[in-house]
């Protein structure tokens, strides 16, 4: 009963953004929400299940981001033929290295030995790796750099991107999980932190992938939201939407946004329903039995850490599919926009100001922290501007008003404290 | 009679809903060595704490040379006067020998050096290693350490939790050398012991418990006897 | 081959800024690591806490410019530091009495205090910036140089010119003689000793009578004066701007832990092993190298290792090497 008051008080919410702002602005802000749910969803199941600590929820979005530039960019068959071979075989012959140099650290005995073989491994490897790879990026970045510069993806529908986000978030889960589980908890918080930076550096830097800051654009839509101009120019639609008496244009993009606030949900709700199965399982409860006396669980003879490990990465996973679905709605990477702020500790409070352990809790914060953060964001310098506008003008008004921004990370650490504090079970507690 | 210097009457309580104690009763003498024994799971160590104000007491009342100290925390009794020596972790592994005397005199505000010598000759190898990490040191050296430690406040009562859990049996007998020796200096010992026999050897009173509850009270050499305590307890 | 140059040029380029950026890294990681050894929690608002005393800084210094008073040829920004420490110890305490505090009665787990922590980063991030905007500011005054390439050339008669910037003087002078303050109020006085033990055995040191209050207490201080003096150390050597002291938590909570967590020696330790890592891996080597093999030799490329893009990712190589092989660092830290 109170949930669904909960839930009916989100529904005004957006609602009242329809009615006063725009309907536009609701369902933006309404999009972004589901998605912010279904990564709070994902860390959900870390935290909530595990009690896993992961700070590294902007890497797994990016990571995300990068599979529909994989995906769906269109081909760059020239980029492609004057090193994107080279550029695999460097990657390749790089993971290679690794390999042999941890064989090396496996069979050989400790010692000095071992060290010099380890140190000869590791830097001719490098070098060697050097020579193989930067010949072919310089390459495939001397194509077209204005408009291309990179391999290019494999022009395959937006859709098919978002299990591969998955995936690669999955990956990269996977190799920080082995490292840094079974350590004490913080480790696990600084090693996400440190991949999440490490993505976007890679994103930001490596031209030859998606471009760098100079940006991916022009992503096609996932199947089946159409494009404004192409509805637009539909005799069918036209013909509906004078029939209700709508403006073509602004009934487009709302259509267009309706059609992925649908597609989201259905995701958020596929999310949900297999969570919700996987935690009554037999496998959910063990879980939570870990959860909750990891020291008995281990005694029981359960698998801690592989535990933990396999609940990382399937979180992990989860936030890399909505990463994907997020960069396929705006059309666009931009590796600048990325900012732990926005992308790692908002989700966070999604989660504990909804309710560590629960999904609905997880879906309820993301709406809500969604839209608080969104409007803020919207109308923060209109109030910001009424509140000064007593005063004269100045520097310290002009500093207020340019303040407005920060106001949010401001109120987002109280609320986090406050809920921590006075509700650390969050708005829908755990059943 | 009167009353002893320390005494932990009808004591009866636990760490969750179930009870450990059932108004149990341990006290020492002071200069008196007293020894708790009984099988595992009997609540020796759990006595004492109750004794030391780390279990909260149902019912039941410790006295501390007549001042009923009940509602004290371990902190404020050791500023009565009472030390005690936990079974594990119970020295600063990381720090050296003298800093962890110095840590135990911590509450005085006086000079502390003379005690610091008294027990440098208690225990002559400390001094040797004063200056070395005490985590360094052979567990009967920590244990050295450990008492050293609490002797630090000058205590009236010195409270053992299994000092000898551990250490050979060479270490064993110096230890309780050094206990008696302790005592001798008019200090009142309480003391839990795996090692039985050898402990109510050299106490003044034996309580032997079982099941939270006194089973048999007597003085040490009386236990020793008594042939049900053999039997029961001592192995024959 | 031309060793003397190789060696100008390498101090020059590589030795004097690792050694200035270590030292800053170093301040910052033994704020992080006392807190861990104390409070036992990664504090994830440390990166946040340096903003803050820098920004505080900041504003004193130019209070003092304004009101004309200059520290001669060192920055002003020293004469304002006392300032600074004050505004941050006053955050700090600030923060446990209404924070922390709550959490250490409850005797929470480590991860719930990290999560409080990251609460605490928003606030103090916001607060930094709704102060002094995002924006870089650059508040170095006085003397530029100790002494200048040109002048160093002149005095010595060789090629390659070395310069010492007065901020990396400033900074290494200021990091020895905290460093060297800490560390006999650790070892020295009766409340430095009685934090070690508190770190070291909190039930053990409970029983001995310290007051965790207090020793909490002085940890925030402690913290508030190392955070403040790493943050305006770095400001001045580089510049200031809230969101790289932000991600200045990666090589810090790198350094702390290839130091191991909670061991003050460890975080200074660790501090230069991040730092010159850092240095080594971006440097380009190739003036250096020019000097030392036959011309026809000499490399063409630039000899990088890797772009300084990824100087981040060199802390994080170093922490992943650390938790796979000596999770409790170089020194022994609080468990793995």
């Amino acid at each position: 009963m109170r949930n669904l008051f909960l839930f009916a008080l989100v529904a005004v919410l957006y609602l009242g953004t329809g009615f006063f702002q725009s309907w536009n602005l609701a369902l933006n802000i309404l999009n972004l929400g589901l998605l912010s749910a279904i990564m709070a969803l994902g860390v959900n199941m870390q935290w909530g299940y595990a009690g896993l600590f992961n700070t590294g929820i902007m890497g797994f979005a990016a990571l995300g981001g990068l599979a529909v530039v994989l995906v769906a960019a269109p081909p760059e068959p020239e980029g492609w033929a004057a090193g994107g071979w080279g550029i695999m075989a460097g990657l390749a012959f790089g993971i290679a290295v690794i390999v042999a140099a941890t064989q090396v650290y496996q069979r050989m005995r400790k010692g000095a030995l071992r060290n010099l073989a380890l140190f000869v491994v590791i830097t001719v490897g490098f070098f060697a790796y050097r020579a193989l790879f930067d010949p072919s990026v310089a390459a495939v970045e001397a194509v077209n750099p204005a408009t291309a510069g990179n391999i290019g993806g494999l022009g395959l529908p937006s859709i098919l991107s978002w299990p591969l986000g998955g995936v690669l978030a999955a990956v990269a889960a996977w190799a920080i999980g082995k490292v840094s589980l079974g350590l004490r908890s913080d480790y696990l918080a600084i090693a996400t932190l440190g991949i999440a930076e490490i993505v976007i550096i890679v994103l930001k830097n490596e031209d030859w992938l998606a471009r760098g800051v100079k940006n991916m654009i022009g992503l096609p839509r996932p199947w089946p939201v159409p494009y404004e101009v192409d509805l637009q120019q539909s005799a069918g639609f036209l013909e509906w939407a004078a029939g209700y008496g709508f403006d073509p244009v602004s009934a487009s993009t709302i259509v267009v946004k309706l059609l992925y606030a649908a597609l989201f949900s259905v995701v958020l709700l596929a999310v949900i329903w297999l969570s919700e199965r996987a935690l009554n399982s037999p496998w959910g409860r063990m879980m939570r039995a870990i959860r909750d006396n990891e020291v008995a669980a281990a005694a029981m003879g359960k698998d801690v850490t592989g535990r933990h490990l396999q609940i990382f990465v399937i979180g992990s996973a989860v936030v890399g599919f909505a990463g994907a679905m997020m960069t396929s709605m705006d059309g666009q990477l931009t590796p600048g926009t990325y900012n732990p702020l926005r992308f790692t500790f908002l989700i966070w409070v999604m989660v504990i100001v909804g309710g560590s352990g629960n999904n609905w809790g997880a879906v309820l914060g993301g709406l809500l922290i969604g839209w608080l953060w969104l409007i803020v964001e919207s109308v923060g310098p209109g109030v910001m501007s009424v509140i000064t506008s007593a005063m004269s003008e100045g520097a310290l008004k002009s500093h207020l008003i340019d303040s407005a921004p920060h106001m949010r990370l401001l109120t987002l650490g109280v609320i986090l404290l406050l809920v921590l504090r006075f509700s650390p079970r969050g708005l829908i507690p755990e059943k | 009679m009167a009353e002893p210097f320390l005494i932990g009457e009808r004591m009866t309580g636990g760490y969750g809903a179930a009870d450990i104690l059932h108004g149990c009763t341990i006290a020492v003498e002071k200069g008196e060595i007293a020894v708790i024994v009984g099988p595992n799971g009997a609540g020796k160590s759990t006595a004492m704490k109750a004794v030391f104000g780390m279990l909260h007491l149902r019912s039941g009342r410790v006295l501390l040379d007549g001042e009923d100290i009940t509602a004290l925390s371990p902190q404020d009794r050791v500023a009565k006067g009472m030390g005690f020596v936990p079974q594990t972790s119970n020295i600063f592994t990381s720090m050296t020998v003298e800093e962890n005397l110095e840590m135990g005199a911590f509450l005085r505000r006086d000079d502390i050096s003379g005690t610091m010598e008294q027990i440098y000759d208690l225990f002559p190898i400390l001094k040797d290693k004063r200056r070395q990490a005490a985590g360094e040191l052979s567990g009967g050296q920590r244990q050295q350490v450990a008492v050293g430690r609490a002797l630090m406040t000058k205590p009236k009562v010195l409270m053992l939790d299994e000092p000898t859990a551990g250490v050979s049996p060479i270490v064993m007998d110096e230890l309780f050398d050094r206990i008696i020796e302790i005592a001798r200096a008019g200090i009142s010992i309480l003391m839990v012991e795996q090692n039985a026999r050898q402990a109510l050897e050299i106490a003044d009173k034996g309580y032997v418990l079982v099941q939270g509850a006194n089973r048999f009270t007597d003085t040490g050499q009386a236990l020793m006897q008594d042939p049900d305590v053999r039997r029961s307890f001592l192995g024959g | 081959m031309d060793i003397l140059n190789a060696i100008v040029a390498f101090t020059n380029f590589v030795f004097i800024p690792a050694t200035a950026y270590g030292a800053q890294l170093a301040l910052g990681a033994l704020g992080a690591t006392l807190v861990y050894g104390i409070l036992r929690f990664s504090n994830f608002a440390q990166g946040d806490t340096m903003a803050f005393g820098t920004m505080a800084t900041i504003y004193g210094t130019w209070g003092l410019q304004a009101m004309g008073v200059s520290f001669g040829p060192l920055p002003t920004a020293l004469l304002a530091l006392p300032f600074g420490i004050l505004v941050t110890v006053g955050l700090l305490l600030a923060t446990d009495f209404s924070v922390y505090r709550f959490y250490r009665k409850q005797k929470v787990a480590p991860t719930i205090l990290v999560i409080v922590s990251l609460g605490v980063m928003f606030v103090m991030n916001g607060i930094t910036r709704i102060m002094i905007g995002v924006e870089e500011q650059n508040f170095t005054d006085g003397e530029r140089f100790v002494f200048t390439a040109r002048e160093f050339k002149e005095w010595s008669g060789l090629n390659e010119g070395m310069a010492l910037k007065t901020t990396q003087a400033v900074t290494i002078v200021t990091a020895v003689l905290v460093v060297a303050w800490l560390f006999w109020f650790l070892q020295k006085t009766r409340t430095g000793k009685s934090m070690r033990a508190f770190s070291d055995n909190e039930d053990l040191a409970l029983l001995s009578g310290i007051n965790p209050n207090h020793v909490v207490r002085v940890t925030w201080i402690l913290v508030a004066i190392l955070a403040t003096i790493a943050g305006v150390l770095y400001g001045l050597d580089k510049s200031f701007k809230p969101f790289t002291y932000f991600q200045l938590l990666l090589p810090i909570f790198a350094a702390a832990v290839v130091g191991g967590l909670g061991n003050p020696l460890g975080a200074i330790a660790g501090g230069f092993v991040v730092a010159y890592s850092e240095v080594f891996v971006t440097y380009a080597w190739k003036k250096v190298i020019g000097y030392l093999v036959p011309a026809d030799m000499a490399p063409d490329g630039l000899v990088q290792l890797m772009s300084t893009d990824y100087k981040l990712a060199v802390s994080f190589i170093i922490l992943i090497i650390v938790l796979l092989f000596m999770p409790t660092g170089l020194f022994k830290g609080k468990s793995g």
